[in-house]
């Protein structure tokens, strides 16, 4: 049990790493990115393959994966910002169906859809195994706070103010002679980099990776947990991921509770409730349970002097 | 294998013959492709969003006819009508109760929520038939032999029905007023409200003929191949390639960008293997979008 409880909370510091990523595309720039999965695939892929093949520290194979999804992200956004968002929709959900066609195909890279297994953990073979599950639980909590102060700082920042600026109204933004798309292809790179070292940190600590884990619903996964945490805010992507795993975990056990159903249709009513559940919450709770703050060095805050008008 | 490139030994010298078999093929491919990317194309003209959706529409579709023609025993033609009509009214039911509450509040929100109700619908069909594939009681025939160019009985009998429904919506658009009035919300909702269009009402007639287009094409490509509840996702990439060449938004331009895109992909076995097919699709979205993101017969992409 203690374990399982260990093994959760890693996944739910790789979900909050890429929370954290997704505010920065979603929440701050605005910009969608429904391929999220290829982008965590990449640094998975990466990462795992230059630590198992060419025996790169661990360190560097994983900043090497953070740097691959990145540079994937920079070419998808130089491809279709300036063009209607509906594009970046169509090219990054085809960038992720893409390279999973690609993984599952082409066995001389990492063995098709039997996966990579074996892939190095930091100390794993020096450590006992629940020993090496704490010592990797302490590694992402370290990489989510990193993270966390990073882009809580970059949030902030003119960067930051100026990509909120681009969210509400690209064109002022431009007339005030920002470099709008400058602005959003940084964005998007920085966010991804988030992503594919969440995925580095996945590929090291299950060992194991094959194209199948790398499924769409990982996506919906991360969209809630922004949604449920609120949208544009920090502590709530890194809130919002805990629920969401949480929440995840006890779709687990609540299902088999429901009598004469096979474990397809199971799967299939798991999947069912998530979607539902983000479907409401899109619709009735789209503010989140920490909404954005909108903070002003002159005006009053908004939020606490007007809480009613959203 | 490098990147699926058949070896060398396998194309030994390209028969011309081959290669036409394969523009064929990909001509009827396209053909089937383009009643899904017209539905798609005509929500995004009409309702102004890209409606992912489809993928599980054209699901739905597929085992509504399933159930029509293997359940009841319908002949096929009826059990694509039935395919039309259920998937159409689902998808209206789910486009006024859960996609249109999401437009009022931006693109992003209305694109996720798309995506979640496409995985919500699938999973109801995989609640209820499960994962397997399953085939269309169809009679066996022999293929015809066209001076060495096989064609398949059945494959002219969907190539005539698609273009059947294609004709009709075009004919429908072209020459009724409420096909008038759809065209004219996609030109200019606002001076189309000022004369007087009920703008509600178009909106909900994109949806109901969009998805149902979506649920025929499934269908369709589904009395090729089998079906099962991935049959929608799994297709949508060479759909919105479709719309994306043609030009988002244009219903013309989906019909091209569909042919354009089935002989692409049937060329593309000369060269790549069979899996591959789809990411052709997203090749071609890339190659556009770079090229001429407008597409060959849309008019902006901004």
């Amino acid at each position: 049990m203690e374990h399982y409880a260990v093994a959760i909370a890693v996944t739910a510091g790789i979900y909050a790493l890429m929370a954290l990523g997704m505010n920065v595309i979603w929440g701050m720039a605005g910009l969608i990115n429904l391929g999220l999965v290829g982008f965590f695939a990449v640094g998975a892929y990466v990462s795992g393959l230059l630590a198992l093949r060419l025996g790169t520290p661990i360190p560097v194979a994983m900043a090497a994966g953070a740097a691959a999804a990145s540079a994937f992200g920079v070419a998808v956004a130089l491809i279709t910002v300036r063009l209607r968002g509906d594009y970046l929709a169509i090219v990054t959900l085809g960038f992720a169906e893409t390279l999973r066609i690609v993984m599952s195909n082409e066995l001389w890279i990492a063995n098709g859809t039997d996966g990579l297994s074996g892939i190095p953990g930091p100390f794993r073979g020096a450590l006992p195994p629940h020993l090496f599950n704490f010592f990797y639980l302490g590694l992402v909590v370290a990489a989510v706070v990193v993270l966390f102060f990073l882009v809580d700082r970059l949030a902030h920042a003119p960067f930051g103010r100026v990509l909120r600026a681009i969210r509400d109204d690209e064109q002022i933004a431009q007339v005030a002679g920002k470099n709008v798309v400058l602005f959003k292809v940084k964005a998007f790179g920085f966010g991804t980099a988030a992503l594919g070292l969440a995925g580095a940190f996945y590929g090291h600590f299950t060992s194991y990776i094959a194209p199948d884990l790398f499924a769409p619903l990982l996506t919906l996964y991360i969209k809630l947990s922004l949604l449920a945490g609120g949208l544009g805010n920090s502590m709530g992507a890194v809130l919002g991921a805990v629920l969401v795993v949480f929440f995840l975990e006890s779709t687990r056990f609540v299902v088999p509770l429901i009598g004469g159903i096979s474990a397809v249709q199971g799967a299939a009513l798991r999947e069912l409730m998530i979607s539902v559940v983000l479907l409401v919450i899109l619709r009735f709770y789209a503010k989140g349970l920490m909404p954005e703050r909108l903070e002003h060095p002159a005006l009053p805050d908004e939020a606490a002097a007007a809480p009613a008008q959203v | 294998m490098i990147l699926g490139l058949a070896s060398p030994e396998a194309v030994p010298d390209l028969d011309p013959m081959d290669v036409l078999q394969l523009i064929l093929n990909g001509l009827m491919a396209g053909t089937i492709l383009a009643v899904p990317a017209i539905g798609l194309t005509a929500m995004f003209a009409v309702l102004r969003f890209t409606n992912f959706a489809l993928a599980s529409h054209m699901t739905i579709g597929a085992f509504a006819g399933f159930i029509a023609n293997v359940s009841l025993g319908w002949p096929v033609a009826a059990a694509l009508l039935a395919a039309f009509m259920v998937a159409g009214l689902v998808g209206l039911a789910t486009d006024e109760l859960v996609l249109k509450p999401f437009r009022a509040s931006g693109f992003i929100t209305t694109a996720i929520g798309s995506i979640a109700l496409t995985i919500a619908l699938e999973n109801c069909v995989r609640f209820t038939f499960g994962n397997e594939l399953r085939g269309y009681d169809l009679p066996i025939r022999r293929d015809w032999n066209w001076g060495g160019l096989h064609v398949g009985p059945q494959q002219v009998q969907n190539l005539l029905i698609a273009v059947i429904a294609m004709s009709l919506l075009f004919a429908f658009l072209s020459f009724t007023r409420t096909g008038k009035a759809m065209r004219a919300v996609a030109d200019n909702p606002v001076l189309a409200a000022i004369k007087g269009v009920n703008a509600d009402m178009v909106a909900r007639l994109t949806s109901f003929v969009g998805m149902g287009l979506a649920g025929l094409g499934g269908m369709l490509i589904g009395l090729d191949t089998t079906i099962d509840p991935l049959i929608g996702f799994k297709t949508i990439l060479s759909i919105f390639a479709a719309a994306v060449v043609g030009g988002l938004g244009s219903l013309p331009g989906a019909v091209v960008g569909a042919l354009v895109v089935g002989v692409g992909e049937e060329l593309s076995l000369l060269v790549l293997s069979p899996a591959y097919r789809s990411a052709v699709g997203f090749l071609a979205i890339l190659l556009v979008l770079t090229l001429r993101p407008r597409g060959i017969l849309g008019a902006r992409a901004y």
